[in-house]
């Protein structure tokens, strides 16, 4: 028994139990059903081992909004607790948890994971190409984000989930002062996760580089390619950065070592320093390809080009410079000198320049255009308003002086909010929206499309502009309850209300699905919104091998001018046979491997660390010496695809 | 396949020169992983706590062993690629069979320094500065095992397999990696040993 | 678009009629070093304002005169690549602006980093104030007095806090007189202000150290010099003398009411600044490192 022990939560609830049970039903009803209607062999054959992009683009986007649900409920749950002085809906130890998860579940989970399954999905689609670079590495990534995933979402029902905040400062991270497992479990499901955000990096890097079709010289790619592009480098150089600290941090708690404990010569500060320079990139990680979401749906609904497309570029190229410069404006107020704290200031609101810029192109590309209103085009329209005020009132988080009276208050999370939901979150809404019909052939029901814009956007604006004012009067972040003197539950109860229209938005975009699902028209052809790209110049939904021949392209909106200028995409003769990648068990098995090792690893069970470690090791083992060659599809089973989609392009 | 044949054998496919770009931008993520750790040393090796500093632990004679056995062995991987480009598929072997042996040297030299290091009470646990010297050193040393086991994997496939596109394409990616440790290890020779000993 | 348009003006308006009832704490500065962050917050906003009414602006004059319902059906929007001067246009406003924002945030940023202007002159009083898990510590070397979670300060002085930390990183604010500064446990961080008028102002610990973080808060009463001396002297008459045991007793993980000693624990633990820094030697914390960081002891030793 004394074993089973170490998985007990340490601070039961009756919630918990309740999503105990919840999670164990559902489990059991999923597995059941597919069982039932004897979908395994399909679901190991067309998805489990996919290393087709688009579907793994779909997977990654499946599980980004599970984790929003998850991440959603931890938020709604806050809401629900501050909502009210002195209320007892949670106690202190349960918001942390609370808290701590939904910052890790909604970044790393959600965000990462919706804005590499568009790229996934899309970028190999606007260069042209049959497929990434290294299809197989692409699976072992997406498996590896989603065991870390899993590992993560495990914690609050097998032994506690993390409390020291997503940003996980130590010493309250260490052993003396967060005593479950919880903080284990935040270090390997990031460690495991990370290194196949890393791999994707490098993926598209190479893709991107070496994969576009002939005549896309680099100033000629789309511009969410191009942001895509950007981004996979941030992420090369950035995620390495928490690979260190996280092993550093694995080592304090599991191995009594001192680096960021105080003693012996830990330091605590080195923790902050390190989670930061890693933390301050992956912000623009996460917003550098939704600005190249914004930049197509702008430039289709405007129907214009996009306006400054080199200001476009060399802007994000600037972001992604300055990103690496400014994570000390984090902890302005750690006790650096006026110096260190001036400089960092300025390279932080120097980024607002090359922000700024974009965001005048964009009013510029809808300058002489002829905006329609659809769903994207709503969700980009908000975005420059609501993300105009994130932006400048992140200028006034750079002014270091003001900052000492910003930092860890409402106003900082009423910033980062406002900046991440209209600016990430409603461009994965409006890229997801964008190329659904390319990914399932049909698109979403623009009526609840909008009910479900519209009720996110005044939820939004209900639940966040309020911190703002709090902020300044004095109430902190992250704490758990606040007495009725201080006079902030009223706008903390709007809050709650705004996150409770934004819950119910979400329950209309969810409702879309499954309505469109099933009434959807489904001959809205091959290029439903009139796009410019070179993703729409194939068929809805796309055939395995993404073109039946090979683009040729003369600009950075080669579709556009194959409809108005007769530019020629395709020419008849180059049809030849195609080269296809095999699909293999191996990524979800070495993925599967790697939960068990970091699961073994987080409760210190040796022999599961041992023989998962070896099982992974000999996974890469079978991988050097399998021969795998991929296969050909002939010539004539690609024209009987392309028939059976309506004529060959 | 198509194979160019106007390039050497490891960039005569499309896939060879995506998988060597690949693994070029692998060694990018592999120098900010080891700059994060050089970086953190810096910052802790003064901070020695109640242990030992790196004056007193350092020794000079299997420190310099190491040195010029992994400097030997850079030149090695660097043969046998030559060997494989002129097609001498032997000559490659043995020279991939000696690099990989002295690889193994250099690993067993650690690993008597690391038990060195145990016995004059400098543990991991000790203080931040010996955490980060043997995280840094380990980091390293498992990035020597890991690549000694992937270049036998290699050398038995080309013994089974022959100089294909492939297996050329292994060979110089591995070299590649070598070549890299070897750089990594001029950098802990300079700045933590040297320095730590003067 | 004009729902949305009334929406903002609502919530404007909701706002405004909420800073209007009321002074909101960190826009009311009792000091000179808040109200130098009061003015620069003032600046930025008035600043950032212009922005955001040039960008709603523009946003709405292109949505309504380009929308395609107003146009006609034939008409082809042009293919415009970029103009040279548009665009140094975009790029030359921020670039001032910023250089603007820059000079104010290094200017203020040197400000409240020093003494208060016109204090320069004066000796500060020197205040220890160290967080231990989830209370506030002050220590009067001077005046050989220790205080818990409440703390007295003579107004028109300079004051010096030293912070630093038995436990986790905090962050020391009182928004009505200065900004935040973290206290950790390995080095001494200052923050300089003084207090300009007599009153109570709520002070707290900002930064997310545990389960107490939420009311890890404590009072700061400013009174003038007189008032203060008398405070002293009524301490050193009625107040017990603080142990070393005593003061273990006290960094139990837990909350406390007000407290009030003569003596300060620096004599027996010493802050970790000069020889006890956590440069080279860490101090050996005084943590309990067993696991009652679980059990909520919410324990009142009033």
């Amino acid at each position: 028994m004394e074993f089973f022990e170490r998985f007990a939560v340490p601070h039961p609830s009756p919630l918990i139990y309740a999503s105990m049970v919840a999670i164990g039903l559902t489990v059991i009803a999923i597995m059941a059903g597919i069982t039932y209607f004897k979908k395994w062999g399909y679901l190991w054959r067309e998805w489990l081992t996919t290393v087709d992009h688009k579907k793994i683009g779909i997977m990654y986007i499946i599980s980004a909004l599970l984790m929003l649900f998850r991440g959603g409920a931890d938020a709604v749950m806050m809401r629900l607790q501050t909502a009210v002085p002195e209320n007892s809906f949670l106690d202190a130890q349960h918001y942390n948890e609370v808290f701590t998860t939904h910052g890790i579940v909604m970044i790393i989970f959600m965000a990462m994971a919706f804005i590499i399954g568009l790229m996934n999905f899309a970028v190999p689609l606007q260069i042209g190409a049959r497929d990434v670079a290294f299809p197989r590495l692409n699976a072992i990534s997406f498996w590896l984000y989603f065991a870390g995933a899993m590992l993560f979402n495990i914690s609050f029902v097998i032994g506690g989930s993390p409390d020291a905040g997503w940003t996980n400062y130590y010493p309250l991270a260490s052993n003396d002062f967060s005593t479950s497992v919880g903080v284990n479990y935040y270090n390997w499901a990031l460690q495991i996760s990370g290194i196949g955000t890393l791999m994707t990096g490098i993926n598209f890097i190479v893709t991107i580089l070496k994969m576009r079709a002939p005549g896309m010289k680099l100033m000629k790619m789309p511009m969410f390619t191009w942001s895509a592009l950007i981004t996979n480098i941030i992420i090369v150089f950035a995620f390495p950065v928490l690979t260190i600290a996280l092993l550093m941090g694995t080592f304090d708690r599991q191995f009594a070592t001192h680096f960021f404990t105080t003693g012996d010569g830990g330091m605590d500060m080195m923790w902050a320093n390190l989670f930061w320079v890693w933390g301050h990139p992956e912000v623009y990680i996460l917003i550098l390809p939704a600005f190249g979401i914004y930049s197509e749906v702008i430039s289709t609904f405007s129907r214009r080009n996009l306006y400054g497309y080199k200001s476009m570029v060399a802007s994000m190229v600037i972001i992604s410079l300055l990103s690496f410069f400014v994570w000390v404006h984090h902890f302005f107020t750690m006790g650096q000198d006026a110096l260190t704290n001036s400089i960092f200031s300025v390279t932080t609101m120097a980024i607002a320049i090359p922000t700024g810029i974009k965001i005048f192109n964009w009013l510029l590309t809808m300058w002489k255009g002829k905006i329609e209103f659809t769903v994207p085009m709503l969700y980009s329209v908000a975005f420059i308003p609501l993300f105009t005020i994130g932006g400048v009132t992140g200028v006034m988080l750079g002014m270091a002086s003001a900052d000492y009276q910003y930092h860890n208050t409402m106003f900082l999370v009423a910033h980062f909010h406002n900046v991440i939901i209209p600016g990430v979150v409603f461009a994965m809404l409006a890229g997801l929206t964008y190329w659904w019909p390319k990914m399932f052939g049909f698109k979403l029901n623009e009526r609840i499309g909008k009910w479900g814009f519209w009720n996110l956007t005044i939820g939004f604006c209900l639940a966040f502009f309020p911190m703002y004012i709090t902020g300044l009067d004095g109430q902190a972040r992250r704490m758990y309850t606040y007495s009725e003197a201080t006079g902030f539950g009223p706008l903390n109860m709007l809050s709650f209300l705004g996150a409770g229209i934004m819950a119910i938005g979400f329950i209309f975009i969810v409702y879309n699905v499954y309505y469109s699902f099933r009434y959807a028209p489904r001959n809205v052809g091959d290029d439903p919104w009139n796009a410019r790209s070179l993703e729409w110049a194939t068929h809805n939904p796309v055939p395995e091998y993404n073109f039946a021949i090979t683009p040729q392209v003369n600009s950075s909106q080669a579709f556009w001018d194959s409809k108005k200028h007769g530019h020629q995409l395709f020419n008849k003769d180059d049809l030849k046979e195609i080269h296809m990648p095999n699909n293999s068990g191996l990524p979800i098995i070495m993925a599967g491997l790697f939960f068990v090792f970091g699961f073994s690893f987080v409760f210190y069970i040796w022999p599961g660390v041992i023989l998962s470690g070896i099982g992974i090791l000999a996974c890469m083992a079978y991988r050097s010496f399998e021969k795998d060659d991929g296969y050909h599809i002939s010539i004539k089973e690609i024209k009987e695809t392309e028939d059976k989609f309506g004529g060959a392009k | 396949m198509n194979m160019n044949h106007t390039q050497p054998l490891e960039y005569s496919t499309e896939q060879n020169k995506m998988n060597i770009l690949g693994f070029w931008i692998f060694l990018g993520a592999e120098i900010m992983l080891f700059a994060t750790l050089f970086t953190s040393y810096f910052v802790y090796e003064n901070r020695t706590g109640n242990g030992p500093s790196g004056a007193e632990i350092f020794e000079i004679t299997p420190v310099l062993f190491e040195t010029i056995i992994l400097l030997t062995s850079s030149f090695t991987i660097g043969l046998a690629i030559h060997a494989m480009r002129i097609n001498r598929s032997k000559a490659m072997l043995v020279f991939l069979g000696v690099t990989l042996l002295l690889g193994a040297a250099f690993l067993g030299i650690e690993i008597y320094e690391f038990v060195h290091y145990y016995h004059v009470g400098a543990t991991l646990q000790t203080s931040a500065f010996t955490a980060i010297l043997l995280t840094t050193l380990g980091t390293h040393g498992a990035h020597v095992t890991f690549g000694l086991f992937w270049g036998l994997f290699i050398l038995m496939q080309i013994k089974k397999r022959g100089l294909t596109a492939e297996t050329a394409n292994k060979s110089f990616i591995f070299s590649l990696y070598w070549h890299f440790l070897d750089v990594v290890w001029i950098f802990i020779f300079s700045f933590i040993y040297l320095k730590g000993m003067m | 678009m004009k729902l949305k348009l009334t929406l903002l003006s609502l919530v404007f308006t909701i706002f405004t009629v909420l800073i209007g009832c009321e002074p909101l704490l960190v826009l009311d500065p009792k000091g000179p070093q808040a109200a130098t962050t009061a003015n620069v917050i003032w600046i930025s906003i008035a600043t950032m304002a212009f922005i955001v009414i040039a960008v709603f602006v523009l946003l709405v004059f292109v949505l309504f005169k380009y929308r395609a319902s107003k146009q006609s059906k034939d008409y082809e929007p042009p293919h415009i690549e970029g103009n040279k001067y548009v665009e140094g246009i975009i790029v030359g406003i921020p670039v001032l602006i910023i250089i603007f924002l820059s000079i104010v945030s290094v200017k203020s940023t040197y400000e409240v980093e020093s003494v208060p202007e016109g204090y320069e002159n004066q000796d500060p009083i020197v205040i220890y104030a160290s967080s231990s898990n989830w209370k506030w510590h002050f220590s009067y070397p001077e005046q050989d007095i220790e205080t818990v979670n409440y703390v007295f300060i003579p107004t028109n002085q300079p004051i010096e806090f030293r912070l630093y930390s038995h436990g986790p990183i905090t962050s020391f604010w009182i928004p009505q007189l200065a900004g935040q500064k973290y206290a950790m446990a390995d080095m001494i961080t200052t923050i300089n202000l003084a207090a300009e008028t007599p009153g109570e102002y709520m002070g707290r610990n900002a930064n997310f150290s545990g389960e107490g973080f939420a009311e890890n808060t404590f009072n700061v009463t400013a009174l003038s010099n007189d008032e203060f001396d008398t405070w002293v002297d009524e301490i050193h008459d009625t107040a017990e003398p603080l142990t070393e045991d005593e003061f273990n007793e006290l960094l139990e993980p837990g909350h406390l009411g007000q407290m009030t000693y003569t003596g300060t624990h620096l004599d027996f633990s010493p802050a970790p600044e000069g020889e006890h820094g956590g440069h080279d030697h860490g101090p050996e914390l005084e943590t309990d490192s067993s696991s009652d960081h679980g059990n909520s002891e919410h324990n009142n030793h009033e």
